[in-house]
């Protein structure tokens, strides 16, 4: 197949693609059904059919505007696969199909939406889930900056496990699951034009592989899951604090920033706390079984760097502190202000 | 292992926060941390929890974008709104109050205001976009001051005439000899700015140790950088011997950086030069030389500004002087917060009250 027989006239995406006559149609035939296995004929229903157990159902949505679109281990697709497949395995719950949007702006490379839509083919494939409905629309040369994507997803909380925001209490050990950062450094070290000849790579991943065994042994001893997206770790801890009505105490030196993120963080002027993974997750879990689960986590779900960084101390108002290296004691407060403009 | 590894040896900075934490005094001394930045590091590396009963330590006047006045912020929006001009600024400014409102919020109502990393940056848009007036908010301490001279310089030599910018440079020794003059100001030793030290070195201080009593100690960010300071300024004033040490000697050199203060003086000239909360100390900021006339955004577009601040009630004036504590003023934490700031110090990464709400406050 060539660029030629998918548009014919050139290998840019043009407002006919998304005029819903035959130039559209051979966009959704030629490039998205081959990548994501759908029914030549069956694939132009108005709406996909699914089948569900009985049980309850993890729903949820993201949008994703990410600028550039291409980073250092990641580009828009991975990310707009792993988000919202993340956020319904945060809510205890295993994927199981999603929806997929574009907006495209007039004039985008073909061969970029390719990548794009290939590594979302991909994505969805280690994530084992499937892109079942979608929708393409192309707007006009400067009504958006490039592509713009939603994915919506439902997933089938299991049925040992009952996780929400509001379920920290005291003695509960929070662990993270890898090193934090890297995708907020990334993104921002791609956008600046830093060339970093070190190993920093967006941490953009689907976290199935170690969510999933994770809850079958050990769900009920996982009171909340959060993955620290916007705000970074900071943000999330706080409003889990807060919705928890616990303090949550951190310890500085177990945080596990790697060498090359806390080094651009402080070019950059950044706190790595603050900074968005997109490919972490943490778990406050019982307090007797942390160590189990940590153990488990690094050894039998691929999470090599997880580690306990702190702990939940007491009831209150909802407050996050920290124990600096030093021995003294701060707050991490919630992040004001944007810090961060369109990093997923 | 660097030096920098091994300040940030934990057991070397746990060491210092006990050594810190045991530390015995005589009597109680008062500190004052001058530079922005170390309020800021200081307070990320919780030193206030570790401070003795007898050590008490208080913010300077070292944050720029805090003692820019508001009637700067005003006049960079009239140059907006009359000239049609595009303000080029660090992101830090965007939410400084002026007597009415601040930048972003101008922006939002259709003045064009763009966050630029470095002068260089707004001299760049400037040369890509010629039809365009580019005036770049020309704000800081000697740190900041050569890379900006640069950039002027560089302007006039490619004769970019399109490019602009409006200064409020601010000097740092005329602010220190106002406090150590100030009645009610009761320091013993100051935190020297690591970063101005860089330029200036340290013979400059000499007077304030010399003549005026006080303890210096130039003083690099780590938090293990900080503690030292602390303890070596407590030392000095223990045995009664103020002198001014470098304690970041790893950077900073006794005659600091000559090539970068001519770079300063080709382009700038000391000139009076009003400070939030100390009204206009003389000789204390700098201005475009003569020659250099033609990339003054103040005389390239001129513009009527109100000189009067409006009162809100916000004390940053006395923050600055280290008359009070953040805690002390009546806003602080109520009417002013970081996402509702009502004075500079509670906007800038810098700002003490911004630092103490941040790291410090208790809910």
């Amino acid at each position: 197949m060539t660029d030629g027989n998918i548009v014919g006239t050139g290998e840019r995406i043009q407002l006919l693609h998304g005029s819903g006559g035959l130039m559209m149609q051979r966009l959704i035939r030629e490039i998205f059904f081959p990548a994501f296995g759908a029914d030549n004929d069956a694939g132009f229903d108005d709406a996909a059919e699914i089948t569900l157990h009985d049980g309850p159902l993890a729903f949820s949505t993201d949008s994703f505007v990410v600028k550039p679109l291409f980073f250092p281990g990641g580009d828009i697709g991975s990310l707009a696969v792993s988000g919202t497949v993340n956020d319904i395995l945060m809510k205890g719950a295993k994927p199981y199909c999603l929806s997929l949007a574009l907006i495209i702006e007039e004039g985008f490379p073909l061969a970029e939406l390719k990548t794009i839509v290939k590594s979302l083919a991909d994505t969805a494939k280690i994530a084992d889930v499937r892109i079942v409905t979608g929708d393409t629309k192309v707007v006009g040369r400067g009504e958006i900056d490039g592509l713009v994507i939603n994915t919506s997803g439902i997933g089938e909380i299991l049925p040992n496990a009952s996780i929400s925001g509001v379920n920290a209490r005291p003695g509960d050990v929070l662990l993270v699951s890898g090193e934090v950062g890297n995708h907020g450094i990334a993104v921002m070290a791609e956008r600046n034009g830093l060339k970093l000849k070190g190993n920093i790579a967006s941490d953009a991943a689907p976290l199935n592989a170690s969510v999933i065994p994770m809850l079958e042994r050990f769900g009920e001893s996982v009171h909340v899951l959060r993955d620290p997206t916007r705000g970074g770790v900071a943000a999330t801890i706080n409003e889990i604090a807060e919705a928890s009505k616990v303090t949550v105490l951190l310890d500085e030196s177990s945080l596990p920033v790697g060498r090359e993120v806390e080094a651009v963080s402080e070019l950059l002027g950044f706190d790595p706390l603050y900074l968005p993974c997109e490919g972490r997750f943490l778990a406050f879990v019982d307090g007797g079984k942390a160590e189990s689960i940590l153990r488990f986590l690094r050894e039998d779900a691929g999470c090599p760097d997880a580690t306990q960084i702190g702990t939940v101390t007491e009831t209150s108002n909802g407050e996050v502190l920290m124990t600096t290296v030093s021995g003294g004691q701060r707050i991490i407060d919630m992040p004001a202000g944007e810090l961060l403009p369109r990093i997923c | 292992m660097n030096i920098t590894n091994s300040l940030r040896d934990p057991a070397v900075i746990r060491a210092l926060g006990a050594q810190l934490k045991n530390l015995s005094l005589s009597r109680k001394i008062t500190l004052m941390e001058v530079c922005g930045t170390h309020t800021m590091a200081l307070h990320r590396g919780g030193i206030p929890s570790l401070l003795p009963d007898t050590v008490r330590l208080l913010s300077g006047p070292g944050c720029p974008v805090c003692v820019t006045p508001a009637s700067y912020i005003d006049r960079a929006q009239e140059i907006g709104k009359n000239y049609g001009v595009t303000l080029t600024s660090f992101g830090d400014m965007l939410r400084v109050p002026g007597n009415t409102k601040s930048l972003s919020e101008s922006r939002s109502e259709g003045i064009n205001v763009e966050t630029v990393y470095s002068p260089l940056a707004a001299l760049d848009m400037a040369r890509k976009h010629p039809a365009i007036e580019v005036v770049f908010l020309a704000v800081g301490f000697e740190t900041t001051v050569p890379p900006i001279a640069m950039t002027v310089m560089n302007a006039r030599d490619q004769g970019i005439d399109n490019f602009s910018i409006l200064t409020a440079h601010k000097l740092i020794m005329p602010a220190l000899e106002l406090l150590v003059n100030d009645s009610d100001v009761r320091v013993d030793g100051f935190i020297l700015p690591g970063h101005v030290s860089l330029i200036l070195g340290s013979e400059p201080y000499r007077p304030i140790a010399e003549k005026y009593s006080r303890a210096c100690v130039i003083t690099g960010f780590e938090t293990a950088d900080i503690i030292q300071g602390i303890i070596m300024l407590a030392q000095q004033i223990e045995i009664s011997q103020p002198s001014v040490e470098i304690q970041y000697c790893r950077a900073v050199k006794k005659d600091g950086n000559p090539q970068a203060r001519g770079v300063i003086d080709t382009v700038f000239e000391p000139a009076d030069s009003e400070w939030r909360g100390f009204g206009t100390i003389p000789l204390s900021g700098l201005n475009l030389r003569e020659e250099f006339a033609d990339f003054d955004a103040s005389k390239k577009f001129p513009v009527e500004v109100n000189a009067e601040t409006v009162q809100t009630g916000c004390r940053c004036g006395d923050v600055l002087r280290g008359r009070i504590e953040p805690a002390e003023c009546a806003l602080f934490g109520r009417n002013c917060t970081p996402e509702h700031p009502v004075g500079p110090c509670m906007v800038s990464s810098e700002g003490t009250c911004a630092a103490h709400y941040k790291y410090s406050r208790t809910r």
